[in-house]
């Protein structure tokens, strides 16, 4: 196998010598590695993801009968808000952006991202807030105004506890990790891309990526500025949104949602791109009309800048508002609808493989579209003052963030899994995950239609008997627990399969993009020789030769190609960029500031000293350590044309 | 055995997509991301404004003519950064020097000048953070901003060392050229700032 080339340690500018070696839990807390931070990312999220399914299954007990006992009022309110504060910045944000870790400098043929050391950060920091956020249960506070925080609720007289400090605090922290890993993508995407992958070449993933990013670049600023605003208002006796002192509640609903639509689509977008991905792969076919597939999504990208207010629908914001926004709602699902039709097109007449990750994938859209229709529904305002605050809005965006982004992500799962581990996760039980997790969904779903339609508030704790609703809630917590079940399968499919699946080869579904042109788990350095890319899908055209569109029927799991034989033979060296302690020194730093803030402001000053140690020291510490005079010649004398590429095929 | 040492992707960065090195895309990518922030503090103070309870009211504590001087001192540093980066540009690593110095002081004097204005604000007109409305957008605003610019500040004290050291030549004027473009946006924002806050009546 290929060995690094590494530089003894030297002490740098700073006084730490640079963390060394490949294994080994240092490895992992140092790491600069994209791969590495992917499976990072990816693991905290599904354990995340895991404890956010717990606080639904509480809630699904609590609501199963009338007048349920289970957990009271106020416990209640903090499940429902830590379950959906985090679904979605800590489970389905950062298993998509696992993804972009892991699959992005794949395919678009780069060695790693652009700022490899700001990777790391990225992911200490989401780790240090998601941590934050979650520490108000071990004081039984817990953040209880909802995901969506709207201001009164959380303002001094009526949360007096550390509940939404614990929230406010903690989203700081996650925007930051959002921000710096969107800065870092968006950079990656534009400037690594292998020679000749111009931007219409680039795989659709990477570019629902590159949209999702400039999405997170452009909203996150607003919700950072809503939540210091709170912050100020209940730290420093400010009366930004407080009525009574002048201010205005509204202005953080506006403020929220200028943040919190962009968001929606941060959600679905990457699952998008990957279905994007697993459709072409297992129909055999290119995927119909790519450039509309990705303007599309580029149109998505600025239209979400642009509907915001019709989460405030029951606000009152007058006709002409109201109008504007029922418009651009309506105009949103346009580009939607031809993506849907894309991916339709893309089946048609294409020589389908059921793996479980196509099923996932067709799933998806079967389930986005039902929570798509659902959405335009609620566009016209006064269809929406009927289902605003009833279960039927949560029936919608159930459908289109489980049904949609989490089904999409397990198709990626189930695609990439053989990427990153080297071996295919077991179809049989994979498929068993696919269709317990349809059926609880739907049962655990679809109902909610019905009793939202019928009335049912959300957000409520429990209901009396003799409204009609015991049945239906007593369905949808059976279903809840389907799904719990499958869950468990698939989690004890990704262990075991680790070991004992079926060895993947390089390329185990004949993929069409570059990332399968490589060793499965591929090299430290992923590429040996940057590919030249000479056509969109180009492992395909390089396979088949560019314009054949059906490819050969391979064997499911082909055996390692002679690529990866070529690897083992001539060992490459190639050398990445070091590991470093100060990411997470300052996402250290971070934690002890928020920390600070909820105990004692002196403790700020203290995390402040290690982030600001952290990010000076990391400014002048070299990517990488500049080898000693010994060991310099293995640069200059074992590479006498730094460029020469490496005979490889 | 075909042994090679190929460059990691940072040192081989000439070689981008774009040709631009991707420290310069960073950094313009991340004052697009600043951009939202300020714009959403300025709305803030718009939505604010005339809200105030109880004064002092904006017409009551602003010194305009005070606070334009400081406005100048910040326009000019931006003079002086562009100075700075002509000067790297051309090897004068002393010229560099002496610019870098003089926008971080000009830089300093206006820090001093909100010092000054906050100070007086607060214990001479009484107007607090949680006086009314005009006094939290204001110093939430005005404050966020310089915070901004002493991170500045700290940036160019540190290029002026790291040149004093030697840690900083000729070839790396793109770092002298990335604070520039922080210290000009910075700059900007100010001048918008300036206008919504102090000149605008309405």
């Amino acid at each position: 196998m290929a060995t690094l080339v590494r530089p003894a340690p030297r002490m740098g500018l700073s006084s730490l010598p640079r963390p060394q070696g490949d294994t080994g839990i240092w490895s992992w807390i140092t790491t600069v590695d994209h791969k590495r931070i992917g499976i990072l990312y990816g693991a905290t999220a599904f354990i995340l993801f895991m404890i956010g399914g717990i606080e639904a299954l509480i809630m699904r007990l609590q609501l199963a009968t009338p007048n349920g006992q289970v957990v009271d009022a106020d416990t209640f309110n903090q499940l429902f808000t830590m379950h959906g504060t985090t679904m979605i910045f800590l489970v389905i944000m950062p298993l998509s952006v696992a993804f972009f870790n892991y699959i992005i400098p794949l395919q678009i043929g780069a060695r790693d991202v652009a700022f490899p050391r700001m990777n790391a950060l990225s992911y200490w920091i989401f780790l240090a807030g998601a941590l934050f956020i979650n520490l108000g249960w071990l004081i039984g506070q817990a953040p209880d105004a909802g995901w969506f925080g709207y201001a009164n609720l959380t303002e001094k007289p009526y949360a007096m506890g550390l509940n939404t400090d614990f929230w406010v605090l903690g989203l700081q922290i996650l925007g930051i990790a959002s921000i710096l890993g969107s800065l870092n993508f968006f950079v990656t995407i534009v400037n690594l891309r292998a020679p000749g992958m111009r931007m219409m070449r680039m795989p659709v993933f990477c570019w629902m990526t590159m949209v999702t990013n400039i999405l997170m670049l452009l909203a996150f600023p607003v919700i950072t500025v809503a939540l210091t605003l709170l912050l100020f208002d209940r730290f420093f006796g400010t009366h930004f949104y407080v009525p009574s002192g002048g201010g205005d509640p509204q202005l953080w609903v506006h403020l929220f949602w200028v943040f919190g639509h962009p968001e929606v689509y941060i959600l679905i977008l990457p699952a998008m791109g990957m279905v994007s991905q697993v459709l072409p792969t297992f129909a055999r076919k290119p995927l119909f009309g790519t450039p509309f597939v990705i303007y599309s999504g580029i149109a998505i990208g600025f239209l979400s800048f642009g509907v915001w207010a019709h989460h405030m629908f029951a606000q009152g914001l007058g006709p002409t508002a109201d109008a504007a926004f029922a418009f651009s709602t309506m105009a949103i699902a346009v580009p939607t609808g031809v993506k849907i039709f894309n991916w339709i097109g893309t089946l048609y007449k294409g020589h389908l493989w059921y793996t479980t990750s196509m099923l996932f994938a067709v799933g998806f859209i079967a389930m986005f579209i039902i929570g798509g229709l659902s959405g335009v529904m609620h566009a016209s305002p006064p269809a929406d003052l009927q289902q605003n605050n009833t279960y039927f809005i949560v029936a919608h965006f159930h459908y289109v963030l489980f049904g949609g982004a989490i089904l999409g992500i397990f198709s990626g799962v189930y695609y990439w899994y053989p990427k990153a581990i080297g071996r295919v996760m077991n179809e049989k039980l994979g498929k068993w995950h696919f269709w317990l997790t349809m059926i609880g969904f739907n049962v655990t779903f679809f109902p909610m239609h019905w009793i939202g339609l019928d009335g049912m508030p959300r957000r409520v704790y429990t209901y009396p008997s003799g409204m009609g609703w015991g049945g239906y809630n007593m369905l949808e917590t059976v279903g809840a627990f389907v799904i719990a079940l499958a869950m468990l399968l698939f989690v004890y499919n990704a262990v075991n399969s680790m070991r004992h699946g079926d060895i993947a080869g390089n390329d185990p579904w004949d993929g069409r993009t570059l990332e399968w042109s490589i060793p499965s788990p591929p090299p430290h350095y992923n590429f040996a020789e940057i590919p030249v890319v000479t056509a969109m899908d180009d492992w395909w055209a390089k396979k088949y030769g560019a314009g054949h569109e059906v490819g050969h029927a391979v064997p499911a799991m082909a055996g390692a190609s002679q690529d990866a034989r070529a690897h083992e033979e001539h060992p490459v060296h190639i050398h990445m960029p070091d590991p470093s302690y100060f990411p997470i020194i300052v996402a250290i730093g971070m934690f002890v500031m928020a920390l600070g803030m909820v105990t004692n402001y002196w403790l700020c000053l203290v995390g402040f000293a290690f982030v600001f140690t952290g990010i000076y020291g990391w400014s002048f510490e070299p990517v990488n350590a500049p080898a000693p005079p010994g060991s310099s010649e293995v640069h200059t004398a074992l590479a006498p044309a730094p460029h020469a590429p490496v005979a490889v095929h | 055995m075909a042994v090679e040492a190929i460059p990691n992707p940072i040192v081989a960065a000439e070689r981008t997509s774009t040709g631009l090195n991707h420290r310069k895309v960073l950094m313009w990518t991340f004052l697009a991301s600043e951009c939202m922030f300020f714009a959403s503090l300025i709305s803030n103070f718009q939505v604010q404004r005339g809200r105030s309870l109880n004064g002092p009211y904006p017409s009551d504590v602003i010194n305009i003519p005070f606070t334009s001087v400081s406005t100048f001192a910040l326009l000019m540093s931006s003079l002086m950064m562009v100075l700075a980066l002509a000067a790297i540009q051309r090897n004068d690593i002393r010229g560099m020097k002496i610019w870098v110095l003089a926008c971080a002081f000009l830089g300093t004097l206006f820090l001093g000048g909100q010092f000054y204005e906050f100070t007086q604000f607060v214990s001479e007109k009484g107007l607090k953070l949680s006086t009314n409305s005009f006094g939290g957008s204001f110093f939430v605003l005005t404050g966020f901003h310089g915070t901004h610019v002493t991170i500045g500040v700290i940036w160019l004290v540190s290029l002026y060392f790291a040149a004093a050291r030697g840690k900083i030549t000729a070839k790396d004027s793109l770092s002298v050229e990335l604070a520039g473009l922080y210290w000009h946006f910075v700059d900007i924002v100010w001048v918008a700032i300036f206008t919504i806050v102090y000149l605008l009546k309405v």
